[in-house]
Parts: C-alpha cells; structure tokens; sequence
C-alpha cells in the first residue's frame, strides 16, 4: 500500500535542495553566450576535456589490469603469506586522496626517495626524472584505483559456484576456454561496477592531477584554474561541462552492463584454493606477492619517515639526517597548526551525522513507507556521487554567495557552513546507500513484532529498527567520515581560513616547503582514517 | 455477541485480487484454524486482524469495541510470526520483556511466560542458539507475556522439522488451553487445522468457503473445493459419476476410505497399484478406462492385477 505523506515530501523537497538545486542553478548561470562561446573557441578547454576523458579510460584499463589479475591470484590459488598480503591489499584506501598524491611526490618525486637513491649510486648531477603530467596522474591513479577491481572481482569470485566451472570442465572446455566463456561472463555484473566507480572516480580526481599536474589540465583542475583567473561564468560552462561528462559516462557505462545481472540458479560453493604446487609457479607467486605488498606500503612508510624529518634539516642527502617527533610537536603545541585538525574533525563529525540522518529518513520512506516520491527520494540520494566533487564545489560556491530568500538561498560562502553542507551533500550517497541496503534487508516481521507487542513507531525504530541497522549504518558512517575528513576537491574552492581542513594546510606546508610537517598531517589523517574504516567494517 | 468479530472485511489488491467480505464469529478461549491454499487470503485476513493491513471495507471487533482503525500497537493482540521474527540484538529475556511495561515484576513475568513454554531459565540465552523449535516456544512466550487478548500465529509449525512439529503442536495446544486465549492460526496442512483448531474456517481465492469443527468439515463439506482440499477424495464425473449413481450433470465426491471391495454387486475395476503403508494399503482401481479412484483398504485385500467390485458406502453430490 503506497501512502501519502507530508514527511515524505519534505523530504523530496530537503534533499532536492541540497543535490539538485544547485546544480540547476549553475546550469542556468552557465548560459552566458560570452562564456559559452569563450570555452567553444578556446584550445586548451577542448584540451582539458579531451584529457579528462582519456585518463579516465586509461585508469579503468590500468586499475583492471592489475586489479583482476590480482583478485584471481588471491581468491583462487594458495601460496605463502597469501592471507597475510589478502589484508594488506586494501591499504591504499586508507590514504585519502591528496594525501596519497604528496606521499607519491616524497617517493617517486624528482626529490624523492627513489630518485635521491638512484642519483647517490649513481652520481646523477640532476634528478633522474620529473614526476609530471599525465604519465604521474596515472600511476596514482593505478595505485589508488586498482583495489576497486581487485574487491569487485573478488566478491565476485567468491559468488561463482564451483559447479559451473566443474559443468564446463564436463563439459570438455579447457581451462582458457572455461575462463573466457564462463567465469568471466559470470563476473560481468563485478566488472561492469568497478568500471564504473573506478572511470567516475577518475573522471572527478583532482588531486592528482591538481600536484602533478603541470601545464597539463583536467576539467576539475581547469574549472578550478578558470575560477582562480576570476573568470566565473567560465568556470560555471566547465561545470556544465564536466557534469555532462560524468552524466555520458555514467549512461553509457551502465547500457554496457546489458540487462538483468547474471543470477545463478543453485547457492553453490565457491571454487577451492587451487595450492599452487609447482615449485617455480609458488616461487614466483610468493615474490610477485611481497614485491607487490612493498609497493603497497612503500607510500605509507615514506610519509611516515619524512614526518619524521625536521624543517631545513634534509637538503641534499640521500637519506634523512636527522629524524625526531619535532612535526608532531609543532602540530599538536601551535594554535595555527592545531586549528585544521580540529576543524576537520568537527565538520567531518556534523556532515557525517547530517548524512547519516537523512539517509535514515530516506531509508524508511523509500522501504518501509514506501512513499509515493520514494524513486525520486532514491534517485536524489544516489545523484551526488554521480557528479564529480569540483562540479559540487562550484554548483554551492554559486548558490550560495547571494542573499535570496525566498529563491531558498543564503549567503554561506565565507561561512563555517559551507564546508559541512559540501561535506555532507557529497556523502550522502555513501550513507544513502549503506542505510537503504541495510533497511532493505531488514525483515519488515521485525518492526511488526514490535507494534504487536505495543511499540509505538519511535520505539520501534529506537528499540528494534536502529540496533539491527547499525553495521550498515557504521560502515556507511566510517566510509562519510574518512571522505569528509581528508576532504580536498571541495574545499580547495570553498574553505575560508578560519575553517581551513587539513588538506588546505597540508597544501600550504608544501608551499612553505615545511614537508615534515605536510607528512604528519597526512599520517594523522591516515591513521584516524585506518581505525575509523576498521571500527566501520567491525560485524 | 461473540468475543471476537470479523464483520464482512474486505481488503482490493487489484481488479483480480482481493480478499473478503469475509465475516467470522470467534468464541471467547476459542481456538479458530484459518485454512487454505497458497493465495487463499488466509494470511491476509491474519494481518488484518492484527491491524498489519488496512481492509478497505469491513470491520473488526473485540468485546464490542471496534479495533478496524485501531495501530497495531494499540490492540493488544500478540501474534507469532512464521518466521518468529526474534530479536536477533536482545537475548532470550529481553525479547520476553520487549512488550512488558517497565516495573518491578517484569523480571518475574518473563520468568512466569518462559516457564508456561517449558524454557525456564533462558532468560541469558541469545536466540541465534537455540533450536528451530526453542525459537518457536520463545515467540510464543514474548506474544503471551504482555497478557494479550487475543493470540494470532502465522503458520506457527511451518519453519519445524517434520519430525518435530507434531510433539510442538501438542505443547501449543496444551499452552494456549493453559492459558485460555482466543486464538487464530493460519496453515496450510489440514491435520494441523484439524488437530489444533476447535473450528477449520476453509479459504479459497479470498472467499470463506466453509466454517465448522472438523468433523462437519470432513463430513459434510459445502463444496467440491472444501471436499478436496480437505482430506483425500475422488471426484467422479461422467460415466464414473453415473457408475456409483450419481446423475448427469453432477459430480461426485467419495472418500477412499468409504470405497469398499465388495463381493455382491457393484461398479467392477482391475487394480492397477497398491501403495502399502504398513497399517493399511492404497489401490488404484481403474473403473472406466482411464479414470482410477483411490481405495483405502485392508493391507492384503487385493494385488495387482486383481478384477475387484467396489461400492461407496458414503458420497456427497456437487454440481459438475
């Protein structure tokens, strides 16, 4: 029985604020015909554009080619140290973005470890290499993106029923022809949907491709420099632009998953690790796998030393002189340097919490009230991760920078909401999602138990509803948190100094050439990130 | 008036779908069975007493009081979910307690509704131990413990061991007769409806087609539908009706236990199976060529491959 609701349209009307509002109002300002025509005629937007696309293409085939690989190695055969590297794997999520990008800039970089390493043994006069351009955006990329098809192959792997491959074997199928005609037809749904995340993640990185960069221009780092140069509605046409982009992409990416996903008919038993038994196939595969976990945890370790190295203390020396907890020190006892951290924290906790309510709310319209805007309510919460961050960012800093009240529109640039209210619109489809599932599974004889037992509609979510939800409600809350916490694509247009994250201040540290102290921020902010993922993940 | 009553309830899913107008009359301390098909409207009619779905037309009554629009959580019904629907967060105890007004007795009551289903002392267990049939006796006691007027269970014995579900059904009926509480349960097997209902109200296609004790259900039921769902029949139509005297136009239903291998005169057959199950033995007569109907008789009275004459010592008459 579908039920008309007053709570149900506020909510619509809430969330159609916060995710569609504002980029309907940037699209509407982007129809200025000077600056539709400037981005027309100017090479370097077609450029960006152009750029955007094909790295995005190239991450996806990159992060496949070392994700699947890498999910089938682990899911289906056993060597040594296989459980121990299995948990390692998933280390680069632990690295938000920016911070991945400067800890790839003190390894990889021209004054970085490796190259530091090569000119000592070498007596280079000059830095062996430059870490620019498209080539350095993909090797972040790569690193970071990979793991999404490694997890999606890997679940979907452990859903094939062995009977299928066994019915092929039986069937006189090798093991090539078993692979490319049933397994990965059956992995289909998997694949399709770390395509899809992993092009639309790229498609919206800015980081990387912010550090790295150069003269080399994505759309997020274009719309971003346009805005910069004081040309606004340029920058608003970009937009457009990119969320048009994303919008294809999207559109294109999900007709490619073709129809319905392939459903098994029995609940078979995964496949059984296969123990690799010849001795040069388990050699190679136990070195492959601590070559690769020390290529995981290398970006790790280096942030970690160099937040060990004082200001103006390492010039030209291979290795460190000298290391201390002088960073940490200097992080903890000056105001200037705490500030961000507790600003991040504070605004990661309100939109968190902001998120997590409305996608509670959402949950029981969509599921259990079943509400007649129940699609659009759904449609709403999903539409923000399907646009990229910048695109967010400028939609906001639009809206927001007037005074119109009765156009529901306020001057909160310049605020200390800004910041929480991009935080929590951008994460609302990660708690939205976790919450929805979560409800979806929930078996509606639990809530009328309760109204049998004399539970009135609080107490049943109180008692029953909101115990039951809390791993869904955890993981999506840990996942919300991390997102806002490390947070740079947003604030880099929207922050105000007051309310500075620790991203902005990660970024000044570098411009400072305080890299000590650019290095600590980023270790704090992966270690919370690592203990609020593993509280989140807890069952 | 009776203690509980269904006024001529009727809930619309669809142009072809609906439920009701069904109306029943519920005794104080009865225990009324709702059987049916799959589809048959019994588990509706279930959640509509319990205030789960809103009928569109209709009404509900308890001692006189009209509880149609009343919450769910208002009418003081317990009811036991196919599934249970256990608190997998609360423990034993805490699942008891749930529907129990804070105070200082609560401890007890718990301790008194655990006790009536025979599991003193689980008050700590968690409900992911225990045994499909413990589970069971807890919802049973948490649907008891808030001293309910009325008691609904949705296919209480369908989640059991087949093994298992008739020493359950025997500790229900004695609970529920220990305490005396109305009671309405849907099932879909008759032998649960005949065994733990003091009346088999028969659904079909969200209509009441019979209401009555087992025995007149058995016995006289109102229809062809009611006379072969319930219990084993043979329905004859045609030449087979006009064999066993029925006229044409008519059908005719007869129990295998009422066919009888006689020696004098009758409707002549071959035995064509015999499916023996220990105490007795079930034959498959052909009487016309194709059309068998089912005896229940001695063990050892005929083999196949036997010419027998059978008579119907008993047969009820439905329009074809």
């Amino acid at each position: 029985m579908r039920k008309r609701s007053s709570s149900g349209l506020l909510l619509t009307l809430l969330l159609a604020w916060l995710v569609l509002y504002p980029v309907l109002i940037v699209a509407v300002d982007a129809g200025h015909a000077s600056a539709i025509h400037a981005f027309v005629s100017r090479g370097t937007e077609w450029s960006a554009l152009w750029a955007s696309c094909w790295i995005s293409v190239a991450s996806v085939l990159l992060a496949a080619a070392i994700g699947i690989p890498l999910a089938f190695l682990f899911e289906w055969f056993e060597f040594p140290g296989r459980k121990l590297l299995g948990s390692l794997i998933a280390l680069p999520a632990v690295l938000p973005p920016l911070v991945g990008v400067i800890a790839f800039l003190f390894l990889y970089g021209e004054s970085g470890f490796v190259a530091r390493g090569l000119q000592y043994v070498f007596r280079f006069q000059q830095a062996p290499w430059q870490l620019q351009g498209p080539g350095a955006i993909l090797l972040v990329h790569a690193y970071s993106m990979y793991v999404y098809f490694y997890l999606f192959t890997r679940a979907g792997l452990a859903k094939v029923d062995a009977a299928m491959i066994e019915a092929a074997h039986a069937l006189g199928a090798g093991r090539w022809r078993t692979l490319f005609r049933v397994t990965l037809p059956l992995l289909r749904p998997s694949l399709a949907g770390a395509t899809l995340l992993t092009f639309m993640t790229a498609l919206g990185s800015f980081s990387a491709p912010y550090v790295f960069g150069g003269g080399f221009r994505v759309m997020p780092t274009q719309i971003v420099a346009s805005r910069l140069n004081g040309e606004d509605s340029l920058a608003m046409v970009e937009t457009v632009a990119l969320a048009l982009m994303a919008l294809i992409g999207l559109v294109l990416l999900r007709r490619s998953e073709g129809d319905v996903g392939v459903v098994s008919l029995g609940k078979g038993a995964a496949p059984q690790r296969r123990v690799i038994r010849t001795p040069m196939a388990r050699v190679t595969a136990t070195v492959a796998g601590w070559v690769l976990a020390v290529v995981l945890l290398l970006p790790h370790l280096t942030l970690i030393l160099v937040s060990l190295v004082p200001y103006a203390t390492w010039t030209t020396e291979a290795f460190p002189p000298v290391l201390n907890l002088d960073n940490y020190r200097r992080l903890l006892e000056e105001p200037a340097r705490l500030a961000p951290l507790v600003n991040s924290l504070w605004m990661a906790v309100v939109s968190t919490a902001g998120a997590v309510v409305l996608a509670l709310a959402a949950g029981w319209m969509v599921v259990r009230r079943r509400a007649r805007l129940s699609r659009i309510i759904e449609a709403l919460v999903a539409l923000p991760w399907a646009l990229p961050g910048t695109v967010f960012a400028i939609a906001l800093a639009t809206t927001f920078s007037v005074m119109k009240p009765f156009e529901a529109r306020w001057v909160l640039i310049g605020t200390a909401a800004i910041l929480p209210l991009a935080y929590l619109v951008r994460n609302i489809p990660v708690t939205g999602r976790a919450i929805l599932a979560g409800y979806r599974q929930l078996d509606p004889a639990f809530d009328e138990a309760a109204a049998s037992l004399g539970a009135g509609r609080w107490q049943t979510f109180r008692r029953v509803s909101l115990p039951l939800l809390s791993p869904a409600l955890m993981a999506g809350a840990s996942l919300a948190f991390v997102a806002a916490l490390g947070d740079f694509v947003t604030s880099v247009v929207l922050y105000t100094y007051d309310t500075r994250p620790i991203s902005m201040e990660i970024l000044s540290s570098l411009r400072l050439n305080e890299i000590g102290v650019a290095a600590a921020f980023g270790v704090v902010l992966m270690i919370v990130s690592a203990v609020v993922l593993a509280i989140g993940a807890r069952r | 008036m009776s203690f509980l009553s269904v006024d001529n309830l009727q809930v619309r899913f669809s142009d072809t779908v609906t439920v009701g107008p069904v109306s029943l009359d519920i005794e104080r301390g009865e225990i009324l069975a709702l059987l049916g098909p799959s589809g048959s409207g019994k588990t509706t009619l279930l959640r509509m007493l319990a205030g789960f779905e809103t009928p569109d037309s209709g009404r509900v009554l308890v001692e006189h009081e009209d509880v149609t629009a009343m919450a769910p959580a208002k009418r003081r019904f317990g009811m036991v979910f196919q599934h249970y629907a256990l608190f997998p967060h609360l423990n034993v105890g805490e699942n008891v307690a749930f529907g129990l007004a804070k105070g200082s007795d609560r401890a007890a009551q718990v301790a008194d509704a655990l006790g009536l289903v025979d599991l003193a002392g689980f008050e700590k267990r968690k409900v992911q131990e225990l045994s499909g049939g413990q589970q069971q006796r807890v919802a049973v006691a948490r649907a008891l413990a808030p001293h309910p007027r009325v008691l609904l269970l949705d296919e209480p014995l369908s989640n059991l061991d087949p093994s298992l579900r008739e020493r359950t059904r025997r500790e229900l009926r004695e609970v529920i007769g220990r305490v005396g509480i109305t009671t309405v349960f849907v099932t879909h097997e008759q032998e649960e409806a005949f065994d733990l209902g003091d009346r088999v109200a028969v659904l079909n296609g969200g209509r009441l087609e019979q209401i009555g004790t087992a025995d007149q259900v058995y016995d006289t039921p109102s229809s062809l539908f009611v006379a072969t769902f319930v219990g084993r029949a043979n329905v004859l139509k045609g030449s087979a009706a006009l064999a066993f005297g029925g006229e044409p136009g008519q059908a005719l239903v007869i129990r295998p236990e009422h066919l009888r291998i006689v020696k004098g005169p009758g409707v002549a057959g071959v035995v064509k199976e015999r499916r023996f199950t220990g105490a007795s033995a079930f034959l498959h007569v052909e009487i016309v060529s194709g059309v068998r109907v089912e005896v229940l008789s001695e063990p050892r009275a005929a083999a196949v491959g036997d010419q027998v004459t059978l008579a119907a010592v008993r047969k009820a008459v439905f329009p074809a």
